[in-house]
């Protein structure tokens, strides 16, 4: 699906959602009443600090003003590998917009990811990864580190690290891989209406309670995350 | 060398804060930085938690996957302490060690007025379980926040080899407050990374004084994406935390709206420099070529008199 199929497919009522350089932002009507804001990456874009100081303005804004979801579109580059975006300290744009879409999310705006096609690293953890329910489109192919950067970081050629990928859901890219960790709550079908998706989700949401490791553990990609977190958490409580 | 002798040598690191943080392994620190005899460690290593992924690779593990977390004192208060190793498979979050660490802060989050001391020493995710160390990053990011909205205080401490990198600097960009060391390099992207992905033309990864002015600890005091600079040693570290726990606000929305306007306003100001040299000089710092050899008791008085503080704005 393009980006114009899904916004359409999402917001039958309509939207007024702009492309502007690969940074998205405006609102859809929702079928329930309200209108989502409607934030995200488009176009493979990566994401530097010019988009995300844009994209996170509007989160701060909707802050305050009503209770409809957030909703944050993911097509995106990983965070865009330049010395000018590390000059000027894009540690804390990316942070400032996770921050941002988080504490909406705790505060009555909550964020749902929707990754529709790529994204990576630093991206990912600002935008897709920082929301309460990611949903996958089947085309998502997100990647936490391209081959070539893992091959000179790991020292193994990129024929190996092909190969290991194969075998090691763990490590390996794609949505399937990143789903059984826990990170993608659900797979939304094309063929059906995403705004009866996206309804049915709204119905269901879940409280902003963080429970992906133990979906990790549930669908065997993170088989100790959990019980490790909470063993360390009960420890320190009684530790006091 | 008789086992006398080598107790006798620990005994004395023990009480040493003069040590060399970037030196220091992980337990090192720890040890040294909170009140002596007071930290109780979480899960260590003899209880052999090790990674379920590494032997994939053939890759040795480590009793602790490479991260101390426990509960100590600073100067008589509680603490939880978390500590990276950044020898060990370069500080990497992989699923046990990140996990580690969004246990740790749930557990402040539950009690909420006990502040959280994060000492990064990390390449940022560990590559040969991206997929769960993505994740535990973005946990972590999001317990964070948890644990800052419920009233706790979390302090980042960076001085070590491997830096703050990757998913590191982002967990770094969410603490309250930061104290870096001139080893500490915070950035997104390593130089490595770049270079491998632009080309040698847009970074130079074998350039050091390249790397340390554009990452370093001193750019970012000058820049405010740290809050205090101190020198190498255990001491300065300890020193720092204390301070920043003493002068940390509420977090909440206008946090957020003074850190959009802070980076607004760098953004504007400094967005066409095309080296750290010339955000310095527009900085209004006069012989701005000569900050990185400053000793650091000359950068700390220098920085203090030209940028003011982030604080209140993270």
């Amino acid at each position: 699906m393009t980006l114009d199929d899904i916004l359409a497919s999402l917001f039958p009522d309509g939207h007024d959602v702009k492309n502007s350089g690969g940074v998205l932002s405006g609102s859809g009507a929702l079928r329930s009443g309200g209108r989502a804001l409607v934030i995200g990456v488009a176009d493979r874009t990566a994401l530097g600090v010019d988009e995300a100081i844009r994209l996170s303005n509007y989160v701060l804004a909707s802050v305050e003003s009503g209770n409809a979801p957030i909703l944050v579109l993911a097509d995106s580059d990983s965070q865009r590998m330049s010395k000018r975006d590390e000059l000027l300290g894009l540690n804390e744009f990316l942070a400032h917009l996770a921050k941002s879409l988080i504490y909406a999310d705790m505060h009555g705006r909550p964020a749902i990811g929707l990754l529709y096609g790529h994204s990576a690293a630093g991206a990912l953890l600002a935008t897709a990864l920082a929301t309460r329910v990611l949903v996958g489109l089947p085309s998502a192919d997100p990647a936490v580190m391209d081959l070539p950067s893992m091959a000179r970081v790991t020292k193994l050629s990129i024929e190996v690290l092909q190969e290991k990928a194969k075998s090691t859901p763990v490590f390996a890219p794609g949505l399937r891989n990143l789903a059984q960790t826990g990170a993608v709550h659900l797979t939304w079908d094309e063929a059906t209406p995403l705004a009866e998706q996206l309804d049915t989700l709204l119905a269901n949401m879940p409280d902003a309670r963080d429970r992906r490791d133990a979906l990790g553990l549930e669908r065997g990609g993170r088989p100790k995350a959990y019980a490790i977190a909470e063993r360390v958490r009960e420890l320190a409580l009684q530790a006091l | 060398m008789s086992a006398s002798h080598t107790q006798r040598t620990t005994s004395s690191v023990e009480l040493d804060r003069t040590a060399s943080w970037y030196e220091s392994s992980a337990r090192t620190r720890v040890r040294l930085l909170l009140d002596p005899g007071s930290v109780v460690e979480f899960i260590g290593p003899e209880k052999r938690e090790v990674s379920p992924h590494l032997k994939l690779f053939d890759l040795p593990e480590q009793f602790d996957d490479g991260i101390v977390v426990g509960l100590g004192r600073l100067d008589g208060s509680p603490v939880f302490v978390a500590a990276q190793e950044g020898n060990f498979m370069g500080g990497a979050f992989g699923e046990v060690h990140g996990a580690k660490l969004t246990g740790l802060l749930r557990a402040a989050r539950d009690i909420g007025s006990v502040p959280v001391l994060i000492l990064f020493d990390t390449g940022g995710v560990r590559l040969q379980e991206a997929n769960a160390g993505e994740l535990a990053i973005a946990e972590i990011m999001r317990a964070v926040i948890e644990a800052r909205t419920a009233g706790v205080k979390v302090i980042g401490l960076i001085g070590g080899r491997a830096g703050c990198y990757g998913g590191g600097g982002l967990i770094a960009g969410c603490c309250s407050a930061l104290a870096v060391s001139e080893q500490g390099r915070i950035s997104v992207s390593g130089p490595e990374v770049i270079e491998t992905n632009r080309g040698v033309e847009e970074f130079d990864s074998r350039d050091r004084a390249l790397v340390w002015r554009t990452m370093g600890g001193k750019h970012r005091r000058l820049l405010g994406g740290a809050e205090v600079f101190v020198d190498d040693t255990v001491q300065d570290f300890r020193e720092a935390a204390l301070e920043l726990l003493s002068s940390i606000r509420a977090f909440g929305i206008d946090t957020l709206k003074a850190e959009q306007s802070r980076l607004e306003d760098r953004l504007q100001r400094f967005g066409a420099c095309p080296d750290a040299v010339d955000i310095w000089t527009a900085e209004g710092i006069p012989d701005a070529v000569s900050i990185p050899a400053l000793p650091a008791d000359q950068f700390i008085a220098l920085a203090d008199k030209v940028r003011r503080s982030s604080r209140d704005a993270r």
